[in-house]
């Protein structure tokens, strides 16, 4: 077998593996959608009212891809959860003592992931329809508005796994991450506008990838209103492109640092 | 005999502990070698070193004639292992474990399949086969992660302290698989803390303490350094150790080792259940309550004072616990 087929086949064997535990362990998928459909509410019907937003947009429009986009990003702590409890079980040491490819565990881990993913986008999305959530666009325009969600928190993912190898105990992965990912998806567009943020925490919205993927979503979904003045900075001004230069960014360090710590690492 | 594996001059260091302090041993093609020491002692870094996990900071070790550095693929493609913690993924089948397996070994989808179905038949798990590994026994569970190990048909098997935590009958169980294995001619490199286990596994023994070996042979050529039996005693008091010791002293080849905290006696004799009579004679009618009393072969802490001058409990050094390596008072002398 050639390198790079060995790669694959191992990556999907460890994908599928992944997947089995998703099938036995239906909780994990029930919370995992549970909570996005609670987030949908509660900002839908609690905060909504009390949110100004641009004229001419409901509430639930705008709010929509900013839940999305949380949703995946808090997914990827799955990622690094999930690799943390494989070390602590001895499972990371079975694999790297196989003739398996290197990488294979990681893109496995993640592949999985993003397919977890793929479901909690669908779950969401139709939670939105019912509560007055619309797409204005192409189908063309909607799939790649769902590709953009997908890329970004498939690269975060990446960070994740880099920072389960690096911790090793699924709770602090859980709690080390929740300190980043709370601040990253809140000082942004993603659930208020930031025009009346204070200047610090604006201009850090401004320029956070979080706030160009929901500002990209937004757009790819039709969720602004037609005619709205363009947003302040050239990140917001072009979200595709610069998510798509974090993303990059993203893969080419996390990845080969993560599987640099994995070939080294070791459990117990 | 060509060896299977040979380890020259092993030195690995977990910041200020050194847990391998230049370690050599050879395993014959189709041999059982019994790597035998307390918990610390290194056993476990030796096995992480020669499995490809773990890189040494210098020396030099092949297995199957291949560097464990610059071969290490075609190493793992040789090998099989077997770590101290049963690594099963327990939201899989027994089934869908080895499969998984297989397929990391590259065998082909049908063959991997009858290979698990083959293993799950030979290691008794037939019946639950179908069944998560969460609801597995830890017997159950340290077989399936052995089969895990043998998918491969490996030449050479990694065993490391394979029946610590394991309840008597699958201890035996466990030996029995081993024995059988080693019966068909898989080289076997087996760590265990018991010198029972060693002696009935294994064709030949390497001590190791504080990451240095310090005795190597056959079972017989250790307990011939360590000598005959120990004949051991339970007294209701403390007090009366120094007078059975002074007692019993004629039957034994060494001075009497006591504990006063357990209140116990132990004695190294020659010769069997005459010895224990003899002994009960000589305390007869002198009012000292005697609550147990018994014979028993050497263990690995008869070794160990015999051979170091202290027990293995002092021995540790901490690096079997490698990710936090506990420095032990006198580990790196």
């Amino acid at each position: 077998m050639t390198t790079l087929a060995m790669a694959v086949s191992d990556s999907l064997t460890i994908t599928r593996r992944n997947l089995i535990k998703v099938k036995r362990v239906p909780d994990l998928i029930v919370f995992a959608t549970l909570s996005p459909i609670m987030f949908v509410l509660l900002f839908r019907y609690v905060f909504g009212s009390a949110i100004p937003i641009p004229d001419g947009l409901n509430y639930a429009e705008f709010l929509l891809p900013g839940i999305f986009a949380q949703t995946v990003i808090f997914g990827s702590t799955i990622t690094g959860a999930s690799l943390a409890e494989d070390l602590q079980k001895g499972l990371i040491d079975r694999f790297r003592s196989l003739p398996m490819a290197r990488s294979a565990v990681l893109i496995g881990r993640t592949v999985a992931d993003l397919l977890l993913n793929v479901l909690t986008i669908a779950v969401m999305m139709i939670t939105g329809f019912v509560v007055g959530w619309r797409i204005h666009t192409s189908i063309g325009e909607a799939i790649l508005g769902v590709l953009l969600l997908l890329t970004f928190a498939y690269a975060m993912s990446w960070v994740m796994a880099f920072v389960g190898l690096l911790v090793r105990t699924p709770e602090v992965v859980n709690n080390a991450s929740f300190i980043v990912i709370f601040p990253i998806t809140f000082i942004a567009n993603t659930f208020v506008p930031i025009d009346n943020f204070p200047a610090v925490l604006k201009a850090f919205a401004e320029w956070n990838p979080v706030s160009a993927v929901v500002q990209g979503a937004r757009e790819l979904f039709g969720n602004v209103v037609p005619g709205a003045p363009e947003p302040n900075g050239w990140a917001l001004q072009n979200p595709v492109l610069y998510v798509f230069i974090w993303v990059a960014i993203f893969l080419a360090v996390f990845v080969p640092l993560a599987v640099r710590t994995y070939r080294r690492t070791a459990g117990r | 005999m060509t060896d299977a594996i040979v380890v020259e001059g092993l030195e690995k260091r977990f910041g200020a502990t050194t847990a391998l302090d230049g370690v050599d041993l050879t395993v014959a093609e189709g041999s059982v070698l019994g790597l035998l020491g307390p918990n610390g002692a290194g056993k476990t870094t030796v096995v992480r070193i020669l499995t490809t996990l773990l890189l040494a900071d210098a020396g030099r070790a092949e297995v199957v004639g291949l560097d464990v550095v610059r071969d290490a693929d075609a190493v793992r493609a040789a090998i099989g292992l077997t770590g101290q913690y049963a690594a099963v993924d327990e939201y899989l089948t027994g089934f869908e474990n080895l499969e998984m397996v297989g397929r990391l070994y590259h065998l082909p989808k049908a063959e991997a399949r009858s290979r698990a179905g083959e293993l799950l038949e030979r290691f008794d798990l037939s019946g639950a086969a179908d069944r998560p590994a969460k609801t597995y026994s830890g017997g159950m569970r340290r077989r399936l992660d052995i089969a895990a190990s043998l998918i491969n048909r490996p030449r050479i098997l990694f065993l490391d302290e394979p029946t610590t935590g394991l309840d008597p009958r699958s201890r035996l169980a466990m030996w029995e698989f081993i024995a059988e294995l080693a019966d068909g001619g898989t080289t076997i490199l087996l760590t265990t803390q018991y010198l029972e286990e060693a002696d009935r596994l294994a064709d030949r023994m390497v001590v190791i303490d504080r990451g240095r070996v310090i005795a190597r042979g056959t079972g017989d050529d250790l307990k011939a350094q360590v000598g005959g039996q120990r004949l051991e005693f339970t007294l209701s008091r403390a007090v009366d150790l120094p007078e059975v010791a002074r007692r019993l002293r004629p039957l034994a080849f060494e001075d009497a080792r006591t504990d006063e905290q357990t209140r116990r006696l132990s004695l190294p004799v020659h010769g069997g259940t005459e010895v224990l009579a003899e002994a009960l004679r000589l305390l007869e009618g002198v009012g000292i309550e005697v609550l147990d009393v018994g014979l028993r072969r050497p263990d690995l802490d008869d070794v160990f004072l015999t051979l170091t001058g202290h027990s293995a409990d002092d021995a540790a050094t901490g690096d079997d616990t490698q990710a936090e390596p506990v420095p032990a008072a006198g580990g790196a002398r």
